[in-house]
């Protein structure tokens, strides 16, 4: 387990990502038992590397690999049976749900498509949505009769339904009330924690994944520009894109600080900028930052890419 | 002087299958001019339709009672001819999703200066000008540029941008904000919340700050109301309700959220959700409607109804027994339960 920024080497490496486009080097790892955020804005290429890596989508450079094997971009054919246990949980549970049919069946697919009976689905259906909270009656009832929250959890069932080993949630809680989220937040930790599971947890929000992460990845316009544990990431940011993203978090504390503005939009990541692709938004660039594309290195115990955390510049010409 | 808007022990009853049933029940607050007035609750807590309600929009059949002035005048009993003129000229709004807000095929220039030659009476070229400004205000960059370009060409933080520069074109004194940054990236956010709070220190815009989000309450809010099943669950001054929540269910909203100020603690804990979900229309329990949920209910708060009584000055809060600080702060007057 040589991933940057790790701490636990509890358990085996389930999901490896080096997609040498996107993360540059950045051999990003889920291992059993830990939840690894990976964290950007909208446009930032997080949900392709998300799709990509349980193959939804090709990527476009680098490998994913799943228990050491490749995952291969699935077609108009059957998901190969190996991939079984690498699951995907979507944002939307009110489209990712098929409204005309019953959460039961819904569950049981899950099990069926695995070589179980109707029967083995029914019951483990039932079990199943014990277990994410909702209860057993749960499965003669349609999607629509249940909350944001409680659909998400028929998801998070259905996800379970296939015995996955590796879970790649995208923006699972963001379509929630707080309440809810905190439900959900909590499920998914649990799950990984009792469970023995790997998390790949996709999200716009830092403050939901700082909860439930052990290591947090955090991407700007499809690079991964720091790596690091949760505590590290959150509380001593290195990236500059990192700290205008912490910094513009308003805290619920009734101070009435506005939080910090991060000037400018977020390029075409078709024509992304030359050098550092955060350099027109950045507070510290550097001459170097407009030509050199940074690679990540070693800063403060993770992996950072930038050229001035990495070798701050003797001349004050910043 | 009475504040730009003042509303006081406002009822919509919106008709359901089963006959009319209250969405928004005896909730009052003011917003003054200048002034950031926030409404928090969860979905279904009534905080949309007080929006609709000041703007006359409510669906067919919705009956209102209590008083909504703005100004001085009645908006629940203004003509609609006289409602239309106020709506977009004094009383603007910006909805959660700004492709929603703003017409596909129509040029950006088109949408703002629209509002501004109806409602101002500007010239084309004045109108024109003033778009520019309004558009560099948003930070919108190249705004000639961008009167000419669709919304389509532009991402979601610019566009709801350029929905609140439409909403502002005719120079409104009230702008009601429904989740106007839930659905923006927090870096776009910070930027929308700041331009928020400028425009009421620069133009004196009284805005009315509708979320769920208590960090974007905290941040630009001076006032916080909270909702709760269509009723006033605790209002007062941002810092007393956000940093010492009365009420048993504004302290629960802010324990399910993830807490920055415990970062440096290495043991996460796990975040606390408020158990249940909230009532549907036309289903809010007797008494009080927070009950069922509340860890603090006593037998009495199943019949008794609790009123929003004042615990300090401008802090109202609807939990007669105030049992989070029982043995606090002398408690409010109440009556005993029956």
């Amino acid at each position: 387990m040589t991933g940057p920024g790790a701490t636990r080497d509890d358990g085996p490496v389930l999901l490896e990502l080096a997609a040498a486009a996107v993360l540059d080097g950045v051999d990003l790892t889920v291992a059993a038992g830990e939840v690894v955020g990976l964290v950007g804005e909208s446009g930032c290429g997080k949900s392709s590397l998300g799709r990509a890596a349980v193959g939804l989508e090709p990527l476009a450079a680098g490998s994913a690999r799943f228990l050491g094997e490749p995952v291969t971009t699935i077609g108009r054919g059957a998901r190969p049976g190996r991939l079984r246990r690498l699951q995907m949980v979507f944002q939307d549970p009110y489209s990712s749900l098929n409204p005309r049919r019953t959460v039961g069946d819904l569950v049981a697919d899950g099990v069926t498509l695995g070589g179980g009976s109707r029967a083995e689905g029914r019951t483990r259906a039932a079990a199943l949505l014990e277990r994410v909270g909702l209860p057993a009656s749960a499965t003669a009832a349609y999607p629509h009769e249940f909350s944001g929250g409680q659909r998400q959890r028929i998801a998070i069932a259905r996800t379970l339904a296939a015995d996955p080993l590796c879970i790649v949630a995208d923006e699972p809680i963001s379509a929630l009330d707080a309440s809810a989220q905190a439900t959900v937040a909590n499920l998914l930790s649990g799950l990984v924690r009792d469970g023995g599971i790997g998390l790949l947890l996709i999200s716009h929000d830092l403050s939901v994944v700082r909860q439930v992460a052990d290591r947090v990845a955090v991407m700007y316009l499809g690079r991964v520009v720091e790596v690091g544990t949760t505590e590290q990431v959150w509380s001593r940011p290195q990236h500059p894109y990192t700290q205008a993203l912490v910094a513009a978090i308003p805290r619920p504390d009734g101070g009435g600080v506005l939080p910090a503005d991060l000037p400018g939009d977020v390029p075409d990541p078709a024509d992304p900028p030359s050098g550092c692709r955060f350099h027109p938004r950045c507070p510290i660039a550097e001459d170097r930052c407009r030509t050199t594309d940074p690679r990540p290195e070693p800063v403060a115990g993770r992996e950072v890419a930038c050229l001035v955390r990495a070798a701050p510049s003797a001349r004050a010409d910043a | 002087m009475e504040p730009l808007l003042r509303v006081e022990d406002l009822r919509v009853d919106l008709p359901t299958r089963r006959g009319l049933r209250p969405a928004v029940d005896g909730l009052s607050f003011d917003v003054a001019e200048g002034e950031i007035v926030g409404i928090a609750g969860e979905s279904g807590s009534g905080k949309t339709m007080t929006a609709m309600t000041l703007l006359g929009l409510l669906p067919h059949g919705a009956r209102t009672s209590g008083s909504a002035r703005f100004d001085g005048r009645e908006l629940l009993s203004l003509p609609r001819r006289q409602l239309r003129d106020l709506r977009g000229r004094q009383i603007a709004m910006v909805s959660q999703d700004p492709s929603t807000a703003l017409h596909p095929i129509l040029p950006v220039g088109t949408q703002v200066t629209e509002h501004m030659r109806h409602h101002l009476g500007l010239s084309k070229s004045a109108a024109r000008a003033e778009a520019v400004d309004l558009l560099a205000t948003v930070r919108i960059p190249d705004p000639e540029r961008a009167l000419g370009a669709y919304p389509g060409q532009f991402s979601g933080g610019m566009r709801q941008r350029i929905a609140i520069a439409v909403a502002l074109a005719a120079r409104p004194r009230l702008l009601l904000a429904d989740e106007p940054t839930t659905a923006l990236d927090v870096t776009v956010q910070a930027g929308i919340l700041r331009l928020l709070d400028r425009l009421r220190r620069e133009r004196g815009l009284a805005v009315l700050v509708i979320t769920h989000d208590l960090g974007v309450m905290s941040a630009v809010a001076d006032r916080v109301a909270v909702m709760y099943a269509g009723r006033l669950a605790e209002s007062g001054p941002r810092a007393e309700v956000l940093a010492r929540p009365r009420h048993p269910y504004t302290r629960g909203l802010l324990d399910a959220l993830p807490h920055p100020e415990a970062a440096d603690d290495p043991a996460r804990v796990a975040l606390r959700p408020i158990p249940g979900s909230p009532p549907s229309l036309g289903e809010v329990p007797a008494g009080c409607p927070f009950h069922p949920r509340c860890a603090f209910a006593v037998p009495a708060c199943a019949t008794d109804r609790p009123e929003p009584l004042p615990v300090t000055a401008g802090h109202l809060l609807a939990c007669p027994p105030d049992p989070l600080h029982r043995t606090g702060a002398a408690p409010a007057d109440e009556e005993a339960p029956a």
